[in-house]
């Protein structure tokens, strides 16, 4: 009964999705496209619904609106932070001094993995390497002292995400 | 006003002649496939800029099509190099 | 001059700096590794700023001062906004991808005071 009635809501969001990309991309409005539109929509739902929607997650309603306000602050640091970037690379003596750190995380469900290594990545300073999704691990590589004392020590990225996801 | 994007344009064209550098010399396959990968990303924003300078709208959703197309390809390329293999 | 046209400059210029930093650090780093630091987030901030730019220009333009514009006129600015979006996904994600196969092969990194690689 789970594993049916998920696979239906599967099936209408991607639907959904897929017909807004389609009328917002073409702007063209007549009963040919329209109805070209849903064709196409329908086959693709059926055929790939598993590919964007994955169960049916508990209070998907108050994450998503955690998750908007989170995307906010970290714009705001993906700029700040890439002015460091820039200081690093044009400087003439070019101070770096990389190294690869590793740490662990309490997050476990794979949209919340995937947020935080996507927020590593954004942020200068540090790359993911490797994510190991059973214990929540992560391999970084870091150019320089304080952009991995500010994941090793401080870990506000970790809180803050797990703050998003509730899963602390 | 519109002859600033013009400026742009020539900038990232030049921006490209600089990286093909790091294509042709990097030592080893890593650095060549990290050089295309920019090359690529350039290429959408000249077409996005070309694209509006010369009054075209159709160029929105080409440069939006090779975007897809860049990240597939760099993809295939990590898949082959990681294990040897794309598709087991 | 309107003030709009400033606006667009400013973002234009902005975004036109940091793609001369990415390319000039892919030039100057010893070692792939931080290679691909300096390309894989200076290259996507450059570019979001300059499509904003163009974005902010494109709505005054043609959205604001002529109204009787056809609608597909009108729908560029949300292509533009997907093609945003799915460049703020779409570029670390592939960074990543490369990074863990260089580390997997056996790509040696970096440290203070050894020779250029």
């Amino acid at each position: 009964m789970n594993a049916k009635s998920g696979k239906g809501f599967g099936i209408l969001v991607t639907f959904c999705i897929m017909i807004l990309f389609w009328l917002l991309l073409s702007g063209i409005f007549d009963a040919f496209h329209i109805i070209a539109g849903i064709i196409c929509s329908a086959i693709v739902a059926f055929i790939s619904h598993d590919l964007l929607v994955r169960g049916k997650g508990e209070k998907m309603l108050s994450k998503s609106f955690r998750f908007f306000i989170y995307i906010w602050w970290e714009l705001w640091q993906i700029v700040l932070a890439n002015f460091d970037v820039a200081y690093r690379v044009l400087h003439p003596k070019m101070p770096i001094d990389p190294r690869i750190i590793e740490f662990d995380t309490s997050l476990r469900s794979d949209f919340a993995l995937v947020t935080l290594a996507n927020s590593i990545t954004l942020t200068p300073g540090t790359i993911t390497i490797l994510v190991e999704p059973e214990r929540g691990k992560f391999w970084v590589h870091a150019i320089a002292k304080k952009p991995a004392d500010a994941l090793l020590v401080d870990k506000t990225m970790q809180s803050k995400v797990a703050g998003v996801f509730m899963e602390w | 006003m519109i002859e600033i994007f013009l400026a742009i344009a020539l900038l990232i064209a030049f921006t490209i002649l600089l990286s093909l550098y790091r294509a042709v010399l990097g030592p080893g396959v890593f650095n060549r496939v990290a050089a295309v990968s920019v090359i690529g990303t350039k290429t959408i924003v000249l077409l996005v800029i070309i694209g509006y300078y010369f009054e075209r709208p159709l160029f929105f959703d080409i440069s939006l099509l090779y975007a897809i197309l860049n990240f597939i390809g760099t993809l295939a390329f990590a898949k082959y190099l990681e294990r040897g293999e794309v598709w087991s | 001059m309107v003030v709009i046209d400033v606006i667009v400059t400013f973002f234009l210029a902005a975004g036109i700096f940091f793609m001369f930093t990415g390319v000039i650090g892919l030039l100057r780093l010893p070692d792939f590794y931080t290679r691909l630091h300096a390309t894989g987030k200076c290259d996507t901030l450059g570019e979001v700023l300059i499509i904003v730019g163009l974005l902010l220009d494109h709505i005054y333009n043609y959205v604001y001062l002529l109204p009787e514009a056809p609608l597909s006129v009108k729908l560029v600015p949300v292509k533009l906004i997907f093609l945003i979006v799915f460049i703020f996904l779409a570029n670390p994600t592939a960074t990543h991808a490369i990074m863990k196969a260089a580390y997997k092969t056996g790509v040696k990194p970096w440290k203070k005071g050894d020779a250029r690689m």
